[in-house]
């Protein structure tokens, strides 16, 4: 045999040996049919031999009892033998390779849409925006969170206009009557391919079609609220669709909002209501992402159709859900890393993304087989659940997360990041014990804010994974404004809090005036699971510090809701994520004009203090960055003085990573980040069967214990037939 | 016979009118139409205009028995349980709030279900009552006594304990087969066989212990004293008499839930990750979706009932004395 045959053997080994066991397996069934085929036969034969007897017990009788015997053996050898090839015997993703440039992972909730008009939950939004391109994107090193071009040859072209239609400059920002944002996309963007879609290229007329799409009375997009505040004519077009009688789609190629005009085939432009800079972050989101004409008859809710790196060409929510290379993808290519990301990173630099071929989404809804899988090699990261923390994460000496010694054999990476999100225990302000803007109501809300201790609750209930809050803004998106240490709460003690609510009227919790114990209720939300109620009776131990009972009143999600919106509550857990990251998106939670009592708002607490209002309306028209840092830092600092919440945690997100992934820079706003990341197939190939050895050697031992166990059977068996009596 | 069976099916509409009464204002006490529209609108600012534009699409908007603003008839149909409920009568299951036909969504998972339970009971049936009948053939003695004493060990175990130790153990440890998954291919067994392992293991105590009872009431029946005095074999009373009269009570058991099995488990599917039936109705709870939960209850009580009918007839078939009237 030549070197060169040889080499070229080994090279395909896995090939042939695949083949050999099909040759195998082939010539196994074949037999394992002729045994049955000849066992029937058998069979027939002794029906025949005996017309109208019926076997009962041993239809085939003892003479083809082996033959059976070989035949079960073969069938069984040939559906173990089935299940043999180049992969281990419990690799769980079929017929997917590990040698490919395959990304393996899992989701644990089905998405309901996959519809940019009406997309908006996190689930979704991991396939959505691989697919889908809105015309920015944030930049994938920088931070502070920055917005950079996607589809656009440039950022957007903003111009300001007072009511007279004059352009005006930013050092006038109080006259802007409206702003004119215009973008010019890249000539040369290809949709990928698709049944609707002949080699289509993006136009400006795709991104005003979607935008009309989010008006649509029938796509209930969750931003249309939002949306109509601001450009204009969004809400007049969305009224005209509400009393057309013609068919949709001509519906809404036949009518246009006047705010939303196609300029060239290139070039579209939006025009919003005054000033409001934030809607840049919105043209970051699938929601502004183009849409063909062409797509309209289609499914876009479970297909659907875009420009982006990736196309989804498995959709089963019950089971997979497959992205793979968009072939028509537009030439975009790994940029350059900065700072201390730069030794990292620098390896991919310009080349072409997307990096990787294809993205197996696998749906798993328990965390414990998710997790042996990730330690398997099987999925390529994980997050890390309450369960697996201790078996993953330890502290080091200077209480810093690390990966556990087993983890770092196997060469896992760990990465945090702080999300941009806050999770606080709310006061309803519309209240008449907790809530209020008098001295006593707020000394009473200090007092608790100072007992509540949520340093100990994020190390008891999260495994130390959030940081402690000292306002509403989340340290991650501060680009401007300071995250200064909450003075009314920060290194106060336990007898300052009972001052503050002896001050309040309630010493030792007694209310003065009554006599009696004061009591407040809290809503729950709950499962009834172990740990809400363990979360429970912390939060009870920790009014209790003060001498104040809680009364924790158990409430359905669709129940408690209705309390807020009523504002029959008193005190509540709640939370918020960011839309994007500015420090407005969390600020606003608190202002007065956003009461969920008064207007439907986001402001669950009802909180409403015409000072931060004021400074709130001031901030949306401050463009200069100091100024707006010296608003934050008076709208802070005035919130932690009347806590309408006690400022709770800011979660921290853990994310495991095996060896052969490239490094990644975790990016909690922005979803599209999947066509960065690289992987080395034949290091996981190589892992997985290193990690994966069948122990069959203890199939043999429980087959030797189940034959010990059966032979007192056997034996006592054997002794009853001997001593039974003679049968005639 | 035909004359019992129509009978029976026409007992079967009020039995699913009650059922889908009872399901209908169970849900709708938890859930009210504004919740199950803010549940898939979302939380972020969604306005009540909003919520109402979505009921009135989705055809929440109805009073829930009686519409008073209506005349006539269109009193009782154009209301919420008519429209949701009653149409289900016609074998229309309509589309879920999310937008996918639950016909085909039905279609696609009854069969990794029926794939998963059926091999399930026969290999749990015929091991339980394998294992009955030798309970009973080594009666007095301390194989039966272990046996009994392992039956009620089996039984008190948790049957998550069962599925955790069991991916533990034979995929993880000895890494025999996969954790979880499914594949709608001949490999499929590959991940059916745990689960289905599991589930037998957590049946067998139970099982065993009630055909058992089922068997010693038959074995000190007088024909088997007489096939006794007769010379026949302990094995052959066994398993041609004493099981044959012995089927009949497990009949009951294993004919009423055939029709079931297509209904899957709960939580062998969630654990294994099989796309069954058995996750689809508890995942639709979560998400609020009535339209799937009405159609999976009213599929469930109907399955039920044409099992007990299939009991009744298996009944006549097994026992001849048994005449359907």
């Amino acid at each position: 045999m030549s070197y060169r045959f040889r080499h070229y053997l080994k090279k395909n080994k896995h090939f042939y040996y695949g083949l050999y066991l099909q040759v195998i397996n082939r010539y196994i069934i074949c037999q394992g049919y002729n045994c049955l085929t000849y066992l029937f036969s058998e069979f027939n034969s002794i029906t025949d031999v005996y017309p109208g007897r019926r076997p009962v017990a041993c239809p085939w009788g003892p003479v083809s009892l082996l033959k059976a015997l070989i035949a079960s053996t073969l069938i069984l050898l040939c559906i173990l033998l089935s299940a043999c090839s180049d992969k281990p015997s419990n690799y769980p993703h079929g017929k997917h390779s590990p040698k490919d440039n395959t990304y393996f992972t899992s989701f644990s909730e089905q998405p309901k849409t996959l519809d940019p008009a009406k997309s908006y939950s996190a689930d979704e939004a991991i396939f959505t925006a691989q697919i889908y391109e809105p015309p920015l994107q944030y930049s994938y090193f920088k931070r502070p969170y920055e917005l950079e071009p996607l589809t656009l040859t440039k950022m957007p072209e903003i111009k300001f206009y007072n009511i007279k239609d004059q352009q005006v400059t930013l050092d006038k920002v109080e006259q802007v009557a409206y702003t004119q944002y215009t973008m010019h996309i890249k000539p040369g963007i290809y949709y990928q391919p698709h049944p609707a879609l002949e080699h289509r290229e993006l136009i400006a007329k795709d991104y005003v079609l979607e935008i009309k799409r989010l008006a649509a009375p029938w796509n209930h997009s969750p931003i249309y609220g939002l949306m109509a505040k601001y450009i204009k004519g969004f809400k007049q077009f969305h009224d005209i669709l509400t009393q057309n009688k013609q068919d949709q789609t001509s519906a809404l190629l036949q009518n246009n909002i006047s705010g939303v005009q196609v300029l060239d085939k290139y070039t579209y432009r939006i025009t919003i209501n005054g000033y409001y800079p934030q809607f840049l972050y919105w043209l970051a989101m699938p929601f502004f992402a183009p849409i063909p004409q062409e797509a309209l008859k289609t499914e876009l809710d479970w297909y659907p159709v875009g420009t982006g790196a990736y196309m989804l060409t498995k959709n089963d929510p019950n089971s997979e859900m497959i992205l793979q290379k968009n072939p028509n993808y537009h030439d975009e290519y790994f940029p350059r890393p900065e700072g201390k990301d730069t030794e990292k990173f620098m390896k991919y630099t310009g080349k072409k993304l997307p990096l990787i071929d294809t993205y197996v989404f696998k749906l798993e809804k328990e965390s414990i087989p998710r997790w042996h899988k990730f330690m398997q090699g099987y999925y390529d990261q994980s997050g890390v659940s309450a369960e697996q923390f201790e078996q993953a994460i330890v502290y080091d000496q200077y209480n810093q997360p690390q990966v556990t010694p087993e983890l770092k054999a196997k060469n896992i990476q760990l990465q945090t990041d702080i999300e941009p999100s806050i999770f606080y225990l709310g006061f309803n302000m519309k209240d008449s014990v907790v809530g209020g803007n008098t001295k006593k109501a707020r000394e009473l809300r200090q007092a608790i804010s100072i007992a509540v201790d949520y340093e100990e609750f994020i190390s008891l209930f999260m495994n130390g994974r959030a940081r402690l809050a000292q306002g509403p803004v989340p340290p991650g998106i501060m680009a401007e404004g300071r995250q200064a240490l909450n003075p009314y709460v920060h290194n106060k003690t336990l007898a300052d809090a009972k001052h503050l609510l002896a001050q309040a009227g309630y010493p030792n919790g007694i209310n003065s005036k009554t006599n009696k114990p004061l009591v407040l209720n809290y809503a729950a939300v709950t499962g009834g699971g172990p740990e809400s109620r363990a979360q429970f009776d912390w939060l009870r131990k920790q009014f209790a510090k003060l001498g104040i009972q809680l009364n924790v009143e158990a409430t359905h999600y669709s129940r408690f809701q209705d309390k807020i919106r009523t504002g029959n509550i008193q005190l509540f857990f709640f939370g918020w994520n960011a839309d994007y990251p500015d420090p407005e998106n969390f600020l606003f939670l608190l202002y007065g004009p956003n009461s969920k009592m008064i207007s439907g708002g986001e402001n669950v607490t009802n909180y409403q203090n015409p000072d931060y209002d004021r400074l709130f309306v001031q901030l949306q028209k401050t463009v200069n960055l100091k100024k707006r840092a010296k608003i934050i830092d008076e709208m802070i600092t005035i919130a932690q003085k009347d806590a309408p919440w006690v400022w709770g945690f800011h979660q921290q997100v853990f994310v495991l990573s095996h060896g052969w992934l490239s490094p990644r820079k975790l990016n909690s706003i922005g979803n599209n980040s999947l066509k960065y990341i690289a992987v080395e197939p034949e290091q996981r190939y190589d892992k997985q069967l290193l990690w994966n050895q069948s122990k069959w050697i203890y199939f043999l031992i429980g087959l030797s214990v189940l034959f010990l166990l059966i032979l007192p059977a056997v034996i006592i068996h054997y002794r009853k037939e001997r001593n039974a009596p003679k049968r005639y | 016979m035909s004359r019992y069976i129509l009978k029976r099916i026409l007992y079967v509409l009020p039995i699913l009118l009650l059922v889908n009464i009872i399901t209908f204002f169970l849900f709708f006490a938890i859930n009210s139409p504004d919740d199950i529209a803010r549940a898939h609108l979302g939380d972020k600012h969604v306005s009540q205009a909003q919520i109402a534009d979505w009921k009135s699409a989705y055809g929440y908007n109805y009073p829930m028995l009686i519409n008073k603003n209506k005349q006539g008839i269109a009193q009782v149909t154009q209301t919420l349980f008519f429209q949701k409920s009653i149409m289900l009568f016609t074998f229309h299951f309509g589309i879920s709030d999310s937008g996918r036909s639950i016909a085909a969504d039905i279609k696609q998972r009854m069969w990794p279900s029926f794939a998963l339970a059926l091999p399930t009971l026969l290999v749990g049936l015929l091991l339980n009552i394998t294992f009955a009948l030798l309970l009973i053939y080594y009666r007095q003695s301390y194989l039966e006594i272990s046996g009994l004493i392992l039956c009620i060990v089996l039984m008190s175990i948790s049957p998550l304990f069962y599925i955790i130790s069991g991916q533990y153990v034979i995929a993880k440890l000895f890494q025999w087969l996969p954790i979880s998954g499914y594949e709608a291919s001949f490999q499929a067994w590959r991940y059916l066989l745990l689960p289905m392992i599991i589930g037998v293991v957590s049946g067998i105590g139970a099982g065993t212990r009630w055909y058992r009872t089922i068997f010693i009431e038959e074995r000190y029946k007088d024909y088997v004293k007489t096939a006794q005095a007769k010379g026949l074999s302990e094995v052959a009373i066994l398993f041609r008499h004493i099981l044959r009269n012995g089927m009949l009570p497990i009949l009951t058991g294993v004919v009423v839930i055939i029709p079931s099995l297509f209904l899957g488990s709960l939580l062998l599917e969630s654990f294994f990750g099989i796309p069954g039936l058995g996750s689809y109705t508890i995942d639709a709870i979560n998400q609020q979706d009535f339209a799937i939960v009405r159609v999976m209850v009213f599929l469930g009580t109907l399955l039920y009932v044409i099992g007990l009918l299939l009991t009744d007839i298996s009944y006549s078939i097994a026992d001849p004395r048994v005449r359907l009237s």
